[in-house]
């Protein structure tokens, strides 16, 4: 009997020692939190349509490492941002600066509005100038009257 | 009146050659950063002696060519035959070997089957080195003069047009 318990004692303490603990699905909630929050304004390089959070690239993962190191490191968003664009430049950021490179693609469709807007009041303007009567002269009107048949519907 | 006409024939000519040499355009081709910056300092164990080290503070005063390299990297393996055939053609051409998240037995192996065009190589294991130097697709070439500036970078395999109208004269130019 007494060797029985034991055994089973030592069973469940056996068991209990090889459970694995379940793996947190990220060390750091709050880091992970905020690589979310950042990793959604940066692109991959390697799948460029990708984000750097979406990314299963070999590259991705390796910049995930290192932007969770820097968050652990207390740096602001601008200063990851930073870190990823001295390395790869602009490209890796998905809401390009507005710098005199990109000026033409932020502002670029506000012009062609504009273009648009100019081109169509032009055109109504024209439109209007072609509808407008103009009075007739003396002899314009008794121009109409010899080419209009008259009330008994014979020419003059 | 006739050339009102021909308005539109025009933008659509000009579409046309935007549109064909966007086509033309490698969109994984995306400019450096780092040009013309200091190469970024790395520290790093050496492939054939990992009692050894080298740095890119070691290579001051010499013109070199760092080329990023890895055994698993497919597109290496295409362009390796080129830098054998280079180097042994221009053996004063310095080029260092980074070798990307690799394994020494396998790069030790790849090197020996290929043969080795390389100076050294030195081991970036973790890949750190290569994110400073904004690798993102291996291979990749950097030219860095004397003083330690990157003065050019090329992406993807290596051609020997490249070597031989770009490379070669650049570090003809900075070794003067």
């Amino acid at each position: 009997m007494k060797r029985a318990l034991l055994g089973l004692v030592l069973l469940t303490l056996s068991s209990a020692s090889l459970a694995k603990e379940a793996p947190p699905i990220a060390q750091d909630p709050a880091v992970e939190a905020r690589l979310l929050k950042v990793g959604k304004e940066l692109r991959c390089l390697v799948c460029q349509n990708e984000t750097l959070v979406d990314s299963h690239a070999d590259l991705a993962q390796d910049l995930r490492r290192e932007v969770r190191e820097l968050i652990r490191q207390g740096k602001t968003d601008e200063e990851i941002k930073s870190y990823l664009t001295q390395r790869y430049g602009d490209f890796v950021l998905y809401r390009p600066r507005v710098t005199t490179v990109t000026w033409l693609l932020w502002f670029g469709p506000f012009l062609l509005l504009a273009g648009a807007a100019l081109g169509v009041g032009l055109f109504i303007r024209r439109r209007r100038r072609a509808l407008d009567e103009t009075p007739l002269t003396a002899e314009e009107s008794a121009r109409i009257k010899s080419l209009l048949p008259n009330d008994q519907g014979k020419q003059v | 009146m006739k050339a009102r006409f021909l308005i539109p024939f025009a933008i659509f000519i000009a579409l046309v050659i935007v549109f064909f040499k966007g086509l033309h355009l490698d969109p994984h081709e995306i400019p450096s950063p780092l040009i013309n910056k200091p190469a970024p300092a790395f520290n790093l164990q050496q492939l054939h002696d990992p009692s050894k080290t080298l740095s890119a503070t070691d290579m001051r005063g010499q013109v070199w060519v760092f080329n990023v390299w890895a055994s698993w990297c497919v597109s290496c393996r295409e362009e390796h035959p080129i830098w054998v055939a280079f180097s042994q053609a221009h053996p004063e051409l310095r080029i260092i070997g980074l070798n990307y998240k690799d394994q020494r037995p396998d790069a030790l192996n790849w090197l020996q089957q290929l043969g080795n065009p390389y100076v050294l190589s030195v081991m970036d294991s973790d890949g750190r080195v290569g994110i400073d130097y904004g690798v993102y697709g291996v291979p990749e070439t950097y030219v860095i003069d004397k003083q330690g500036v990157i003065r050019m970078k090329h992406i993807g395999p290596i051609t020997p047009e490249v070597l031989q109208s770009k490379i070669l004269p650049l570090v003809q130019e900075l070794s003067k």
